[in-house]
């Protein structure tokens, strides 16, 4: 029997009795990372990283969890599990699993780029290979981060001499950590929305550098703060507590802002093309590195990128999961 | 090129109105001239002759980026823009140069007759050299179609402020088919020329749809009514000798309807008029069916012209005498027309539009239930005092078509949108029942709010029965109310029917699939309207 299998619940180790980020609730699950596609409610017990499990925590109220290190090797029942750096967002795994000698690694979420808040991804060799695909096409291909933050902190800039506020939407776990310790403190102070700031309040606690913020709750006075940069989920922008902070822009930050329909129909004033995923060459790249022979495809361009890997000498299989790569619409949450 | 595409990033990463067109004024001031006309003409339209193939570039764009061109074409939906496909698939420039939109315009007029060996070295040369944005425009210059979100308003707006010109005049300049190649900034904006002011058609003057009920507009004493007809806006022109016939969107068709030529045996130049082309059989105008066997043809062959001669119905006059008469009022204008068109021998090719009596608005609105036994689409109503505007104004003329007729179907097959819409699914097929079956009968793109968009993605995503490459068989469960303009048989379709202008107008949440309408409604409706 292989070390997993795919089962309605999610991907499941016999050997060891239990799942990777399932989507049903079940005794036993190794999450890889904290966001809402990954790390549902409702598990008997969880493991993690000991830095994705404060952020879980805060999520998900009173979990029974079990941490683990980068590297540390845990034997569960039949199987040789150790959780390796996926550079997705703090704390972010790639989960080796070993059985009789048959390696397979469920990535999660992943990039290559180093972000400077979460640990470096590391390839991890392995026989089969559970990799995303949300922009596993040729059209998606990142600048470096340095450039993204010139576009960022530049427009920035032109807001607050024009007097008005910058409104950068972006979801609160991990991409807007990343945009914080972007952006340059010497325009103007960085004001976030309480979803944002909450998770803020998490990732100091564990011991992570962030830049100062100031929560734009209800009783923040904005005129208070000119010059400011507002960073808020989404589906804040627009809102009624947006409109409180008068004349503004509002930029967009995400991958899908590589493509200009979605630019025009999603960004407001400006898109920034910045993910926490990997792009087309990365993702190869990835694959190269695993010498993994078997590619299990999930959330994504799934038949696409499948069939280009099958072209290519793998033996590649699409695979139906209910992870959601990096939705455009995502709530507040 | 920097400079055009500092000018297009500017205007395409806005959506406010001021800062397009101070982007577009700046521009207009600081280009070179040479540049300037090429983006007139870009904007309105007038895009140089495509010099290579879009299946050639889809093959080198491929080859470029070292993929397969499988690949590129399953990207390619998904991105929405040829153009951009290929500039996002490319690996970066390996050089830089900044040459203006006019070299790259002429280099690219120079090679539309050479091998192509050597369109191809001149296409990899330039992807070569070019930033991402510019290589964008580069590609747009070679499929053609710029659509950019600049209106032709935003566009004469911004030209009379770079010259401190009136606005009206800067919209009539720019009007009529003027050769970017042979045209320069002087003689299109600055100059005088009789020339090239003969066939020069005004801007046409569009009408809003009527908001609320008609009441609100005041006394029925002060509008004229007219029936609105299912045709191609059309204006007339009269000068020196010839004639002009033009669409609504500026596009010269005289040669389309050579039947019009005989307007000169029977009105002076120095006339300008506004109607709509028809086709007219029988005494009376016939439907938009007739007159769609003639567009897109650039001859017409004698059978077409026997079976569905074209008319101007007319119902303005623009130009009398050699003088724009635009400011006089719409009962002068009226007044005028009339007594130019009782003139007309019967089979003359300009025929008057009548107007429609009324004397409460209750009684038009009952004329207007009776608009498709007349061939038309509702009611124009017109201000008597009114002069003739330029473009899209509120306040004299509105719309007041018919409502549409509506039909509630069955979604069977969705397909996700192109461009602005990319991963979303837009593109629904919507069935009927005939039995127990559930008979395909149109398309629907248009006409859900973006909530609803994105709630249907999401639905879609979680109930694909089966994939036909980008279409996907969903499970029948939601009914959605249909609405159109017009029904015709088409033996093309399945359901034997073709509806004008379909658009979703409802999701009728309320309903479940058994109670949507069957096919006999469907045929029922063909035989009332069809």
């Amino acid at each position: 029997m292989s070390a997993l299998t795919f089962t309605p619940a999610g991907i499941y180790c016999p050997a060891g009795d239990f799942y990777i980020d399932p989507w049903r609730p079940v005794a036993r699950a190794l999450i890889t990372h904290g966001h809402a596609d990954h790390a549902r409610s409702g598990m008997g017990a969880y493991m993690a990283t000991d830095i994705a499990a404060p952020v879980m925590r805060h999520r998900l109220g009173d979990i029974d969890i079990d941490t683990v290190r980068y590297g540390e090797v845990r034997q569960i029942g039949g199987a040789r599990v150790s959780f390796h750096p996926a550079g997705h967002v703090p704390g972010s795994a790639q989960i080796r699993v070993e059985v009789a000698g048959e390696v397979w690694v469920a990535s999660g979420d992943y990039k290559r780029m180093d972000d400077g808040l979460s640990t470096p991804f590391e390839p991890v060799r392995c026989h089969h290979f559970i990799t995303e695909s949300t922009f596993g096409l040729p059209v998606f291909r990142w600048q470096p981060q340095d450039e993204i933050a010139q576009q960022i902190n530049g427009w920035w800039r032109d807001c607050a001499q024009a007097g008005k506020t910058a409104f950068l939407g972006c979801y609160a776990l991990g991409k807007a950590q990343r945009l914080m310790s972007m952006l340059d403190p010497q325009i103007g102070p960085i004001l976030t929305h309480t979803a944002i700031e909450n998770t803020n309040q998490v990732m100091r606690g564990q011991g992570i550098t962030l830049p100062d913020t100031v929560r734009a709750g209800p009783d923040l006075v904005p005129k208070d703060h000119p010059g400011a940069i507002v960073l808020a989920p989404p589906s804040a922008l627009g809102s009624a507590w947006a409109r409180k902070f008068g004349t503004q822009e509002t930029g967009f930050a995400s991958g899908w802002m590589a493509l200009r329909g979605i630019r025009r129909r999603r960004a407001g004033d400006r898109g920034f093309v910045i993910s926490d995923h990997a792009d087309w060459s990365d993702l190869l790249a990835t694959i190269t590195e695993t010498e993994a022979e078997n590619i299990y495809v999930t959330h994504g361009y799934t038949e696409i990128f499948t069939r280009y890997l099958n072209e290519n000498g793998w033996n590649a299989r699409v695979l139906e999961t209910e992870f959601g790569g990096e939705e455009i619409e995502e709530d507040a949450a | 090129m920097k400079q055009f595409a500092d000018l297009f990033n500017a205007i395409d990463q806005s959506t406010r109105t001021t800062v397009k067109v101070s982007a577009l004024t700046d521009y207009f001031q600081s280009a070179p001239k040479e540049d300037r006309i090429w983006t007139i003409a870009i904007f309105s339209g007038r895009r140089p002759k495509r010099a290579v193939t879009t299946t050639r570039l889809r093959e080198w764009g491929a080859e470029v980026a070292g993929i397969p061109l499988w690949l590129f074409e399953e990207a390619y939906p998904i991105v929405g823009d040829l153009a951009e496909t290929i500039a996002l698939v490319l690996p970066p420039a390996a050089t830089h140069t900044d040459l203006g939109l006019s070299h790259w315009i002429n280099a690219l007029r120079g090679i539309s007759q050479a091998e192509e060996e050597d369109r191809k070295a001149f296409v990899l040369d330039a992807w070569a050299s070019l930033d991402p944005t510019q290589r964008f425009l580069f590609n747009k210059l070679l499929t053609g179609g710029f659509r950019i979100g600049v209106s032709q308003k935003l566009m004469t707006r911004a030209l009379a402020r770079a010259t401190g010109r009136e606005e009206p005049e800067m919209a009539h300049r720019l009007m009529g088919d003027w050769d970017p190649a042979s045209t320069t900034w002087e003689q299109l904006i600055l100059e005088d020329d009789p020339a090239a002011a003969a066939s020069r058609p005004y801007p046409f003057y569009l009408a809003y749809a009527l908001e609320g009920e008609p009441e609100n507009l005041g006394a029925p004493t002060d509008w004229q009514a007219e029936w609105k007809w299912d045709g191609i806006r059309g204006q007339v022109i009269l000068r020196g000798g010839e004639h002009f016939v033009w669409s609504r969107g500026e596009e010269l068709m005289t040669d389309r309807f050579p039947e019009l030529a005989r307007i000169r045996d029977f009105l002076p130049d120095g006339t300008v008029l506004d109607g709509e082309l028809l086709a007219w059989g029988d005494g009376v105008p016939q439907n938009f069916n007739a007159l769609q066997k003639r567009i897109g043809r650039k001859t017409v062959p004698k059978a077409l012209l026997r079976d569905a001669p074209v008319i101007l119905y007319a119902y303005d006059l623009l130009e009398w005498g050699g003088v724009d008469y635009r400011q006089v009022p719409l009962a002068e204008r009226r007044a005028t027309l009339e007594k130019l068109c009782e003139t007309l021998p019967t089979d003359a090719p300009v025929k008057l539009s009548p107007t429609v009596a009324f004397d409460h608005w209750d009684a038009l609105a009952e004329i207007r239930a009776t608009a498709r036994d007349a061939q038309a689409e509702g009611l124009m109503l017109k201000r008597r005092d009114s002069p003739y505007l330029t473009g899209r104004k509120k306040g004299d003329w509105w719309k007041w078509k018919l409502d549409p007729l509506t039909i509630d179907a069955v979604m069977i097959y969705a397909q996700s949108g192109h461009g602005r819409r990319a991963n979303l699914f837009t593109d629904f097929t919507f069935a009927v029942w005939n039995g127990n079956d559930l008979v395909p009968f149109t398309k629907a793109y248009s006409g859900l709010t973006d909530e609803e968009f994105r709630k249907i993605t999401a639905w879609v995503k979680k109930n694909t029965q089966q994939r036909f490459g980008p279409v996907r068989q969903v499970t029948p469960e939601h009914v959605f109310e249909i609405a159109f303009e017009g029904i015709q048989a088409s033996p093309r379709h399945k359901s034997g029917v073709a509806l004008r202008f379909p658009r979703m107008s409802r999701w009728r949440h309320d309903k479940p699939i058994q109670e949507a309408n069957s096919l006999d409604d469907l045929n029922q409706m063909l035989e009332i309207y069809g």
